[in-house]
């Protein structure tokens, strides 16, 4: 053990900063450009507060497109832009950019569900009281929906680590490319499980404190 | 204080129209309770979210306080939703909050000052007579305290009209009582003009001032409650009261009855009540009334008596008794086979 950790530890650490790095980035940009989404197509739905047909048609299809592309494919179908965007395709840098087009319309979705289960009537009583609809949206209700949108950021995060594994294949790191790297190309499965069993505990520690969070907010 | 000027409203869902409301025109006055009552579907719901312009009317004008909402722009049509309080049958309060937030979030939003803020939460908890369940979340109260905590939000805003949507259908008929006082108490002690829509008899009877009476998007009766539930002219109207239901008796001793005298129905309001028109009858016409069912409505600032009647004797002695009737001050309706 003590061996192993000699010899591994330093590069499972660097992997495990290196995934954390990727994921919480790419994170943090999708929920940026997520949450507009969401929020757009909750309202420009029939019957919503800014129903547009065309506007809401569009969000849709957009989002059904990307949602039903691979991300391996997509990763390297966005090499491009990517380029366009970040100035490299390779490392960190490079995997964020593809991250963020698989997530943020994830995240748009899980915005849109959650925020479409808050009751209408809870929304037109603050409407009867004269308060304004950006107002609405933020203090009632993505309030109200507190609960279910942490439940499928959890989601969005598993989902993320998974995706940064791929990230390998553009040089990015992470513990996925570590498992892949050393333990099937090197053939040193000791490196492979240790690091499917620090996966596992990541993602059992994500889903609890997401649980554990949705719970608090929700408080009823 | 509300007037409403030949209001129509029609939905289009795909190629179907459904006109929910056919020119309904009606006016409330500063301070008093007006209730409108129909059956589920009447254009009740519809009616009132247009006074608000939750829903905004396909043709007719809507006044308050002599100003026309229509030409309102957005801004001034907010300022004006919050003089405007509105509750409802599902009290629609924020679940992931507590009572006391339920009530302070709107007024934090509109922008009222702190210290304002927490006097007036606390005043209309008060009067609502929730202080001790401030910190509780709605998942805990009730339906009556929903209703009471969804009654002080309302209030909060210090409106001068409350609008009220089926606010007490979803509760037992204990707690509908005492959700009944305390908005009539809201009326009489804040002096706040109250639109009511209900499809529960009660609610009109036991609080308001006038009344109107929708079916199929119009309205088919309207007038003080007094007049349109003792005199109802219209059969919607009477089905609502369906006295008749209250006095059913089986077709068999009906028959009986018929055949020995008269049944009659007699409604006595307020002071009339103290005449002794049976004793009267018995005495004057040698007849025999005989009391067949009999109950007393409370309405809002009177009582209204019902008795079923049967007069007995001769055919032409208690016609005349019939006809002594009805120049008395009370309401006589004979009953048929
Ligand atoms: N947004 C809408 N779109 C289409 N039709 C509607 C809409 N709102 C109401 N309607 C229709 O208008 C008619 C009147 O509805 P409304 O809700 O005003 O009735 P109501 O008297 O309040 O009934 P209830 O006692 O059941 O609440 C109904 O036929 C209803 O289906
Ligand atoms: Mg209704």
């Amino acid at each position: 053990m003590a061996g192993f950790l000699n010899e591994w530890g330093g590069s499972i650490w660097d992997a495990f900063i290196q995934t954390t790095q990727m994921t919480l980035i790419s994170l943090a940009f999708s929920i940026l450009i997520g949450l507009p989404l969401g929020v757009l197509l909750v309202l420009t739905r029939r019957n919503g507060q800014w129903d547009n047909p065309i506007a809401f048609t569009i969000v849709n299809s957009l989002i059904n497109v990307i949602r039903s592309i691979p991300f391996i494919i997509l990763l390297f179908f966005l090499l491009p832009f990517t380029k366009s965007v970040v100035g490299t395709t390779i490392g960190v840098k490079g995997v964020i950019v593809p991250l963020v087009v698989a997530c943020a319309p994830y995240i748009a979705r899980l915005l849109e569900t959650a925020m479409l289960e808050v009751s209408k009537g809870v929304i037109e009583a603050y409407q009867s009281m004269g308060i304004s609809t950006p107002k609405i949206i933020w203090h009632v209700i993505i309030r109200e929906a507190r609960s279910s949108i942490i439940l499928g950021l959890t989601i969005a995060i598993i989902g993320l680590i998974g995706e940064t594994a791929m990230a390998g294949f553009v040089g990015a790191g992470g513990l996925g490319d570590l498992a892949y790297q050393f333990g099937y190309v090197r053939f040193q499965p000791d490196v492979m499980y240790a690091v499917i069993i620090i996966l596992i505990i990541i993602v059992q520690i994500v889903q609890s404190v997401g649980n554990l969070i949705a719970r608090r907010l929700k408080k009823n | 204080m509300i007037k409403l000027e030949h209001i129509s409203k029609t939905f289009r869902v795909g190629k179907n129209k459904i006109e929910a409301l056919k020119d309904v025109s009606l006016e409330v006055n500063k301070g008093e309770i007006f209730g409108v009552i129909g059956f589920s579907g009447a254009g009740k719901s519809t009616l009132i979210r247009c006074i608000n312009l939750l829903e905004r009317p396909t043709n007719g004008k809507v006044f308050v306080e002599d100003r026309n909402v229509l030409t309102l722009n957005k801004k001034d049509l907010r300022k004006l939703r919050r003089k405007i309080g509105m509750i409802f049958q599902g009290y629609n309060l924020l679940e992931t909050a507590t009572v006391y937030e339920n009530i302070a979030t709107p007024l934090r939003l509109e922008g009222v000052p702190k210290d304002e803020i927490k006097q007036r939460a606390e005043k209309y908890l008060d009067i609502v007579g929730l202080t001790d369940r401030r910190n509780a979340f709605p998942s805990q109260l009730s339906g009556g305290q929903k209703q009471r905590v969804a009654i002080a939000r309302a209030l909060a805003h210090e409106p001068e009209i409350l609008l009220s949507d089926e606010a007490t259908s979803a509760l037992d008929p204990n707690t509908t009582d005492a959700i009944l006082e305390l908005l009539l108490r809201v009326n009489k002690e804040l002096g706040i003009t109250i639109f009511l829509i209900t499809h529960e008899l009660n609610v009109i009877q036991r609080i308001c001032d006038r009344v109107a009476v929708m079916e199929n998007g119009k309205v088919v009766e309207q007038g003080s409650v007094v007049d349109v539930f003792t005199r109802p002219q219209q059969a919607m109207t009477k089905r609502f009261i369906s006295n008749e239901a209250k006095f059913a008796i089986p077709a068999q001793l009906r028959g009986e009855l018929l055949k020995t005298g008269k049944l009659v129905k007699l409604t006595f309001l307020g002071e009339s009540s103290k005449d002794p028109v049976l004793a009267t009858l018995a005495k004057q016409f040698d007849v025999l009334p005989s009391i067949i069912a009999g109950g007393i409505d409370q309405l809002k600032d009177q009582s209204v008596g019902n008795l079923l009647v049967h007069i007995k004797g001769d055919q032409s002695k208690v016609e005349t008794a019939v006809k002594f009737l009805h120049e008395q001050d009370v309401l006589v309706e004979e009953v048929n086979a």
